[in-house]
């Protein structure tokens, strides 16, 4: 089934030189749509929606938190208390 | 009535009817209530709010709900306590707990979901639904029990007992998930997007997160229309942290407070300072997970998430989002964060039961042995007004504190007593 998910990627600074969001287009296939974004020298995120078979969101997803970078839905960590 | 304008994305300030929506559909950032504060300051006054319900409802005019059928078990109004005692151990002469532990389900979550819950009723949602590391959801199945509509909350299933009776007493569908506090979130975030319910910290956020301000308004008002040198909060999220923050300059700006005047609130109602506002906002974490602290000592203006390992599970969230408003509300009032060590916190709990007859959960313990750092360090002057805000209840975290427990164990017989407190005391 078809469908979208916003996330946010948080990457530490091993992996700030990496290209994952091209990575995670290219090898699956899922559209990505950055809409907002704050990358530093040493850390940075991206808040993304991704668009594609809800199957294949998840794999591509799960190779994200393979590589090390954090993957949150958007809304943040809503575990408040 | 509820004076408010809608929503505006905190990011690019778009703007959103008031409806049950939490993220912008252009730039996925945070919306905020947007209210209409030209007509509050002709309605709103110290009087009327005097004469207002024993409640947060007393604040009615700025909250995003009006108070004529709120969902109310009674939650705010909470006690001030000049802490002489307390005050005395650390060198501190004008030292103020708000004692936010006496809520009705035992935290200052009460606050927040009292307003989420109205908004819920109000949209039509018939489930009110939240994740939770147990506090919220003690009050999501409490408030849903007064409204009388279904409950569903997921904890994790390694939550502390007291947690989860707390909240299994109303009467909830409790959901206890075999997984990581992440994996309880994502999972969470999930269903909000495929059930018609009404998740307090997901799509009721922006209205949930306002009922923090009043524990802002309750220390001004109880402290005479005055706001305090120092507050020391313990801090998850950073949300109630920055609403708190947002109640002084509301009521600066409204010129409720004693000397003030009015002051425009400015294109960007969240970020508006009034200079009159001078309270020097510290925030406490627990070393297990601070993130945000860490950020601020580092200089840091991201928050780089952290895995949580703490026993301070109701400040556990690795990934607070609202983690870098809080570190701008920190420089803005010249504030300071400290991650309190583990080993500390437990310290930090007795030392309130024992100095002021108060028994706090661990984040207590948090915010405690933080406010003792800053007056140790002289950040906090000992003749300066001080508040430090307790937000939870020790009975729900009693695992923490079992150490304490350590009776004389004697015979029923007048002997056998004598002789067991001789050696007590000769310790």
């Amino acid at each position: 089934m078809m469908g979208k998910q916003r996330v946010k990627f948080t990457f530490v600074s091993n992996m700030v030189k990496e290209p994952v969001i091209y990575n995670l287009g290219r090898d699956f296939k899922i559209i990505t749509n950055i809409r907002r974004a704050d990358v530093q020298e040493n850390m940075g995120w991206v808040v993304l929606e991704l668009d594609g078979e809800e199957d294949e969101i998840q794999r591509g997803l799960n190779w994200v938190s393979s590589t090390g970078v954090r993957v949150d839905p958007v809304s943040g960590d809503v575990i408040d208390g | 009535m509820a004076f408010v304008n809608g929503l505006r994305c905190r990011e690019c300030g778009r703007e959103f009817p008031a409806e049950a929506l939490n993220v912008c559909d252009f730039c996925f950032g945070p919306l905020e209530v947007e209210y209409d504060y030209a007509t509050i300051s002709e309605v709103i006054s110290r009087d009327k709010i005097s004469k207002g319900p024993i409640s947060i409802w007393r604040y009615e005019d700025l909250l995003p709900s009006d108070g004529d059928d709120p969902v109310d078990i009674m939650a705010g109004y909470t006690p001030l306590i000049k802490a002489r005692g307390l005050g005395k151990r650390l060198g501190l002469n004008n030292l103020y707990i708000k004692n936010d532990s006496v809520n009705p389900s035992f935290s200052f979550k009460d606050r927040v979901v009292s307003v989420a819950a109205t908004k819920a009723v109000e949209f039509g949602f018939e489930t009110l639904a939240c994740a939770s590391t147990g506090n919220l959801a003690c009050s999501v199945a409490a408030h849903a029990a007064r409204a009388q509509i279904h409950a569903v909350v997921f904890i994790p299933s390694d939550l502390e007992k007291g947690k989860i009776i707390g909240a299994a007493i109303y009467n909830p569908t409790l959901v206890s998930v075999k997984g990581t506090y992440d994996e309880v979130n994502r999972l969470c975030s999930e269903i909000a997007d495929n059930y018609p319910w009404a998740f307090v910290n997901i799509n009721m956020r922006p209205y949930y997160a306002e009922g923090s301000k009043t524990l802002g308004y309750e220390v001004a008002e109880q402290l005479g229309w005055r706001l305090p040198d120092h507050v020391v909060i313990p801090t998850a999220s950073g949300a109630m942290f920055t609403k708190i923050w947002k109640g002084f300059n509301e009521f600066a700006c409204l010129g409720l407070l004693d000397g003030v005047e009015p002051m425009s609130f400015g294109i960007d109602q969240n970020t508006a300072h009034h200079p009159a506002v001078t309270t020097r906002m510290h925030m406490t974490q627990a070393a297990g997970c601070s993130p945000i602290a860490t950020a601020w000592n580092a200089g840091q203006t991201l928050v780089k998430p952290v895995r949580p390992n703490s026993i301070a599970k109701s400040l556990a969230i690795g990934n607070p989002a609202d983690g870098i408003y809080a570190l701008r509300v920190i420089n803005n009032s010249n504030g300071s964060a400290y991650a309190v060590p583990e080993e500390d916190i437990v310290d930090g709990i007795k030392l309130l039961a024992e100095t002021e007859g108060i028994f706090t959960e661990t984040a207590g313990g948090v915010v405690m042995s933080g406010l003792k750092n800053l007056a140790d360090s002289g950040a906090i002057k000992p003749d300066e007004l001080t508040v430090v805000y307790i937000t939870g209840n020790g009975l729900k975290t009693q695992e923490a504190v079992e150490g304490v427990v350590d009776p004389l164990m004697i015979k029923p017989t007048m002997t056998s007593f004598e002789e067991q407190l001789s050696l007590r005391q000769s310790r």
